[in-house]
């Protein structure tokens, strides 16, 4: 498969962005600005990345809780990101939503669920309108391992499945559901394979090779744009960081973290575009600066916004507006 | 018009809507060839086609959850639940993704979703396939409720629903649908927030929704023979409620009782009643009754299930006890 110079570039911009957006929020932490907590997917950005690589603007996203990368990766802006997790009037949902639920239906972000697989079969209507509508929109729903214990996975894919629904179902399997290791909540080492009780095709990746999951994310997007139906994906990758940020994550063996570290998803992309002479250590340096910059408008954007009036707690519970 | 059934009501109006959008989806367990288990999509598959009606699995989490996605990318949509009892398999798609989905996103979603369902006892069901659980979701913001007790309500309120850019709870009973009534010819809609005064009186206000309101109106025919006479008064919508009209009611006969299906212990006659304390306190010339089902699990055996589920005597009892007559 040939890939452009263009959407490599794209790639590699989008994992720096998540990268260096979160470690701003493990900055801002510390200084009490920031409200809620945050479940940060730093050493997953090629799993966030690379699947959202393999979507059109108009497909529709269902991010995980831990997916800031796919909601960039999805082209929300970074101000309207760092205005949410500010609980700003000006974030994508005035303030409502919260950090895990950044969302703007204009760009194909749904939304996610924060109680964890609530986004399967919700991922599994909006493919059924888009089948319905004919619109040739895909449908891609990203879940963490922990979720996919959830009653909801067999319920989502089982009909997605019979009805052959262009969704595309992608867990980023970081091995771990809170302390739970996946080794003790499943008696099967692949997810993915769960995929054959369902008749879809169901596939292994390393999560951690960007290339990888776009090229297999790719496969399944074009399979259900051309209505063969929904296909399951398992990206196999690693949080550096803990569950939430705050808590101790005594329940991981420290060789394991830095085994995993050393698989850092974005030195191993930008080795390879430094091999193929698509990136030298000048344009590196500059893309960085220009993101850096762009965090530092976003987070002067945040400071800057307005915080929603009390009084805006009644709004937006109902439209008001009927069917003509 | 001839009077049609409960029944007949809710599928002439369904295929209505189907006609007039034509993006209209049904989802439900055996809603199609097989019409629904209470027949209420009987025909519709075979005029609509299987795309516009879809049957699904045992699988009420995918039902609504499917729903709602479609509903928020275009395709308006009635959702079945076959007995309100398995709503409780969806919960989570109910409770934090529907009704919140409008609100989490800073009120850009319009969700078109109605979830018809129904509850409530008197044949013998048993406890899993007989409750009323409307409380519950009026505890829950960010759902509409409905709760018809006529086939002409049931028209009027099926059409409102359908056509809300919000979800809605649209709760039928399973005892009304072999139900006759009159229906007008030509198209009508009934607005939510508005209570139907089913019977007129000046002595007691009876505040009672869906099959109550038929036990309350027998009720009230037996204590008109003892001269008295009772306002019965149809909620038709939990949410909005309509509370104006319940006021000038109490203004008037100064005495209510409620009568709902559900537990008495955390019912919706609890939250009214406070309600109208905190409104109407100088109004109430005697404590509010409430009466509701016994505070266990609706038990299969006849004797046992008409001892726990409201039947008229406790209704004409709790008015009396209001008129300070036991």
């Amino acid at each position: 498969m040939k890939i452009s110079e263009e959407k490599l570039l794209w790639i590699y911009t989008k994992m720096l962005t998540q990268r260096m957006l979160e470690e701003k929020i493990l900055e801002l932490i510390p200084t009490g600005k920031l409200t809620g907590h945050f479940h940060l997917g730093i050493g997953e950005e090629a799993t966030f990345i690379g699947a959202c690589a393999a979507l059109e603007d108009k497909d529709y996203l269902l991010p995980t809780h831990r997916g800031l990368g796919c909601v960039i990766g999805k082209g929300i802006s970074l101000n309207k990101i760092m205005a949410d997790i500010y609980g700003k009037a000006t974030g994508t949902t005035k303030g409502k939503g919260g950090v895990l639920r950044i969302c703007d239906a204009s760009l194909g972000v749904l939304g996610l669920s924060a109680t964890l697989g609530g986004i399967f079969p919700i991922a599994m209507g909006a493919a059924l309108s888009s089948k319905l509508l004919k619109d040739a929109r895909i449908t891609l729903a990203i879940f963490g391992d922990g979720q996919s214990n959830r009653g909801t996975f067999h319920e989502a894919l089982n009909l997605a499945s019979v009805w052959e629904l262009p969704v595309v179902y992608l867990c980023e399997n970081n091995h771990y559901a809170i302390s739970m290791p996946q080794r003790k909540a499943m008696a099967i080492k692949n997810i993915a394979d769960r995929a054959k009780g369902y008749g879809i095709p169901g596939k292994v990746v390393d999560g951690n090779d960007a290339l990888a999951v776009y090229k297999i994310t790719l496969e399944a997007v074009n399979r259900a744009r051309e209505g063969k139906g929904p296909s399951l994906i398992e990206a196999k990758t690693y949080r550096w960081r803990p569950h939430y940020e705050g808590e101790g994550a005594t329940y991981r063996d420290t060789k394991e973290v830095v085994a995993w570290k050393k698989r850092c998803p974005i030195r191993r992309f930008r080795k390879s575009l430094i091999d193929l002479k698509l990136l030298d250590p000048l344009q590196d340096e500059k893309i960085k600066e220009r993101i850096a910059q762009e965090i530092d408008e976003a987070v002067k954007f945040a400071e800057e916004s307005p915080m929603p009036r009390p009084e805006d707690a009644l709004d937006d519970l109902f439209s008001s507006s009927i069917m003509e | 018009m001839p009077d049609v059934t409960f029944v007949e009501s809710l599928r002439m109006t369904l295929k209505e809507e189907m006609e007039r959008d034509p993006s209209l989806m049904l989802i439900g367990e055996d809603i199609g060839r097989y019409g629904g288990i209470f027949g209420v999509t009987k025909g519709l598959l075979e005029e609509f086609g299987p795309h516009r009606v879809r049957s699904t699995p045992i699988s009420e989490s995918a039902i609504i959850g499917s729903a709602l996605g479609a509903a928020m990318t275009g395709i308006r949509t009635v959702a079945e639940i076959m007995y309100v009892d398995f709503t409780t398999c969806a919960m989570d798609q109910i409770v934090n993704q529907v009704a919140k989905m409008r609100y989490m996103s800073g009120g850009k979603a319009k969700i078109p979703l109605v979830i018809r369902t129904q509850e409530g006892g008197g044949r013998g069901n048993a406890a899993q396939h007989s409750q009323s659980l409307e409380a519950l979701f009026l505890h829950i913001p960010g759902l509409k409720i409905v709760m018809p007790s006529t086939p002409y309500d049931a028209r009027g309120l099926l059409k409102t629903a359908i056509r809300e850019e919000n979800p809605v709870m649209f709760i039928e009973h399973k005892l009304l649908y072999a139900t006759k009534g009159f229906i007008p010819d030509g198209e009508f809609l009934i607005p939510f927030g508005q209570a139907d005064v089913k019977r007129k009186g000046k002595d007691v206000t009876v505040i009672a929704i869906s099959y109550m309101v038929t036990k309350a109106l027998r009720a009230a025919e037996r204590l008109a023979e003892e001269g008295v006479d009772v306002e019965v008064i149809d909620l038709r919508t939990l949410l909005p409620l309509d509370f104006e009209t319940l006021l000038q009611s109490i203004h008037k006969t100064n005495r209510v009782v409620i009568v709902h299906e559900g537990c008495k212990r955390g019912g919706i006659g609890a939250e009214i009643a406070c309600n109208i304390m905190e409104e109407a306190f100088d109004f109430l010339d005697a404590p509010i009754q409430r009466v509701g089902a016994l505070n266990v699990p609706i038990p299969y055996s006849e004797p046992l299930e008409n001892a726990v589920i409201p039947s008229e005597e406790e209704i004409a009892t709790a008015v009396k006890k209001v008129l300070y007559r036991t």
